[in-house]
């Protein structure tokens, strides 16, 4: 890799010839090479800006009087800065069901995030590293799944959930969505895994590791970033789902875009509860994000085989 | 530390194709034993099954006093060296190094122990707390053997372990492996494709071809009295050149003449007398092996009669110590199964199958003055001719007297 860039920095004479440098640098890289460090930056400020500014608005929102909000913009914040006041948040936290709608989602986020990357690591191994009879037609069907939509399940669940009797619970809620993460999470892992060398796996045998041990030492250390990407888009998945929570969860169980999307009426809505909530609804995907975000580094296998 | 014992082990896919037939080998206390071949001999899947990576689909594993067949590898006490040192990237090097003896449950103080004093050996002591991937190549091998060494096994189980490293360094860590084994006296199993590390290292050679051991020997033995054409031309660089020739009674004489095309050498009668069986083959086609340093230019050595060939230099590669003289003569060149596999493995896509002509190189004195297009004489010292059944291509030795055979067969 450190190859690759040191070719494209001792010569830059290569890199503007759309013939010969094309197929050798990444389009990531050729775009730095075109637009030059200051231009690029001055874009991808301009991005960052376009992309924050309806969270922007949202947040500004969520601080002004339902009052205010009706009569302007958000942006009247920047002349009237007095507008300002937590009174929405206040509000939000006196309403017992939406904070009980809050602890809801968590409820159902955390464990259903917490099942999904359990069982597909342990899957995934299994199906990257383990010999058994049907292994391939197994992983077959499970990357098939992959393609079937939730909503065709959405019935037949019910009905199961109805005979079992945890329909409208929270319960019934993770379910469904462990089972439909699963697949993905498992073929996710499962490529991961099995790109992790062999031989690794082969000098953790060597060493007198049995299987779980093996999982536990050396892959679930080296899938670290793959596991962190899976359980971001888990929880951010299942944290933003309002589908299943509509058909499956009932008034006490519901989560907080099931209590949000309430909150909207025929003829307006309650731009106050909802802009407070949305934002706190927000915020904490965004902290799961950071949290799991040193675990994004590049090159860890580095030092491995050679 | 113990011996390892393998009887009739073998080795067949689900797909019917087999990558080890019939294997003997037995290995004992403490011996250095080298596995060579050329690329998809088997040899790599030999060691894998002894290790415990590869089941075994036939015959008997033992280690130690233990059948260990269906044992798993890690219940085998054997540690292994893989060619891509195989380091675990998230932990240090004096993790590395420790993990088999922390899996084992061995107490923490020990393992420190343990870990230091292996580093120590192997000049690893400044980079325990390293990760792989700020070492260098020879620092990841260095890693790569203490994991092995630290656990003290039973038996050593190399896999091309120098094979991705420049060739100074190969030198230095060849002759490192080969302390550290003496020195710690385990039982070791060595897999190379290089004929060089196989020579210098092993206490004895096993030469492997399409998952048939050809022969296991001493390393000299393996030079003197191959026991065919693929173990002669495999072992030896440059490689033994191979020609058709056929052997003639002598008139008077006990020795016998060998027609080599238009060129006739002199078999003195002492090696017929050595190689009785030899006499069987005069009056019939017989193939020829001359190593090239069995070579000389003939101006500097004094020609004997019936012990030269005349030919044309094509080519000379002067490498300061010795030259490499490319010439032809008109013998045809040998066609078997076992040249073809060495052609193969020299990366040839084959020989021509009706030549008339073969190349043939010769280690020069650098004193020499041939140069090329020049017309050149070839001593041969023809008390080390080798012949080989042109056919079956099994060395024509007459009794297995191997000692006498190799004190005899040394360079004077």
């Amino acid at each position: 890799m450190s190859t690759r860039e040191d070719t494209a920095a001792v010569d830059p004479a290569a890199a503007p010839d759309p013939g010969q440098g094309a197929p050798q640098s990444s389009l990531a890289s050729r775009i730095v090479s075109r637009l030059g460090s200051g231009l690029l930056q001055a874009v991808l400020v301009l991005i960052a800006v376009f992309w924050l500014m309806p969270t922007l608005g949202l947040f500004i929102s969520s601080l002004r009087s339902p009052q205010d909000n009706s009569a302007s913009g958000w942006w009247a914040v920047l002349t009237e800065p007095s507008q300002l006041t937590l009174e929405n948040y206040a509000s939000l936290l006196d309403n017992e069901g939406f904070v009980a709608s809050f602890f809801n989602t968590v409820l159902i986020t955390v464990p259903s995030t917490v099942l999904i990357v359990v069982i597909a690591a342990l899957a995934a191994y299994a199906f990257a590293w383990l010999e058994f009879p049907g292994r391939d037609w197994l992983f077959l069907g499970v990357v098939g799944l992959l393609v079937v939509p939730l909503q065709v399940a959405l019935v037949p669940i019910a009905q199961i959930y109805g005979g079992l009797g945890i329909y409208g619970s929270i319960l019934g809620v993770v379910l469904f969505h462990v089972g439909y993460g699963l697949p993905f999470a498992i073929f996710l892992l499962r490529n991961f895994f099995a790109a992790i060398p062999r031989d690794l796996l082969e000098a953790a045998r060597m060493d007198g590791g049995r299987e779980f041990t093996i999982f536990r030492r050396v892959i679930l250390p080296l899938g670290g970033p793959a596991i962190a990407s899976l359980a971001i888009f888990q929880f951010l998945w299942v944290w933003n789902d309002l589908l299943v929570a509509l058909v499956f969860a009932d008034a006490q169980n519901q989560p907080m875009t099931k209590a949000l999307q309430s909150e909207m009426r025929q003829f307006g809505a309650n731009i106050d509860v909802i802009s407070s909530g949305a934002f706190l609804s927000m915020v904490v995907p965004l902290l799961v994000f950071f949290a799991f975000q040193r675990y994004f580094v590049q090159g860890v296998m580095a030092g491995a085989v050679k | 530390m113990a011996r390892v014992r393998l009887a009739g082990v073998g080795k067949t896919y689900p797909d019917g194709t087999s990558a080890v037939t019939d294997l003997d080998l037995d290995i004992a206390d403490g011996e250095f034993l080298v596995l060579v071949g050329p690329s998809g001999c088997g040899k790599t899947t030999a060691l894998r099954m002894v290790a415990g990576l590869e089941e075994i689909s036939s015959g008997t594993l033992t280690i130690g006093d233990r059948v260990v067949n269906r044992t798993p590898a890690r219940d085998r006490d054997v540690a292994m060296v893989f060619q891509s040192y195989a380091l675990y990237p998230h932990l240090s090097v004096r993790d590395n190094i420790g993990f088999g003896l922390q899996l084992r449950k061995v107490a923490k103080s020990e393992i420190k122990k343990r870990v230091e004093a292996a580093a120590e050996t192997l000049g690893l002591s400044e980079h325990l707390d390293r990760k792989p991937r700020n070492l260098s190549g020879g620092q990841r091998q260095r890693v790569a053997m203490g994991r092995a060494i630290v656990r003290d096994p039973q038996a050593f189980l190399m896999d091309e372990p120098l094979s991705n490293l420049d060739a100074k360094l190969r030198v230095q860590m060849r002759a490192e492996i080969s302390r550290i084994q003496r020195d710690l006296g385990v039982t070791t199993i060595y897999v190379t494709h290089d004929q060089v590390e196989a020579m210098t290292l092993g206490d004895r050679v096993a030469v492997m071809k399409k998952g048939v051991l050809q022969q296991v020997a001493s390393p000299q033995e393996l030079y003197d009295r191959p026991t065919n054409i693929f173990v002669a031309g495999f072992i030896g660089s440059p490689a033994m050149n191979l020609l058709q020739g056929s052997l003639e009674a002598d008139g008077d004489g006990d020795g016998a003449r060998l027609a080599l095309g238009d060129q006739t050498l002199a078999v003195p009668g002492p090696l017929l007398a050595e190689r009785p069986a030899l006499r069987g083959y005069i009056g019939r086609g017989v193939a020829v092996g001359i190593r090239p340093e069995d070579m000389e230019d003939a101006e500097l050595d004094g020609a004997r009669d019936g012990a030269v060939l005349d030919s044309t230099t094509e080519l000379v590669e002067a490498l300061g110590s010795e030259l490499l003289v490319h010439f032809r003569i008109t013998a045809a060149p040998v066609v078997t199964e076992d040249t073809k596999e060495l052609a193969r493995d020299a990366g040839a896509d084959g020989l021509p199958a009706e030549a008339a002509s073969s190349g043939l190189i010769a280690r020069f004195s650098p004193r020499s003055r041939t140069a090329i297009g020049h017309p050149v004489r070839v001593r041969v010292d023809t008390g080390r001719l080798y012949f080989f059944d042109p056919v079956t291509g099994a060395g024509i030795w007459g009794d297995p007297a191997p000692a006498q055979q190799q004190k005899e067969g040394t360079h004077a």
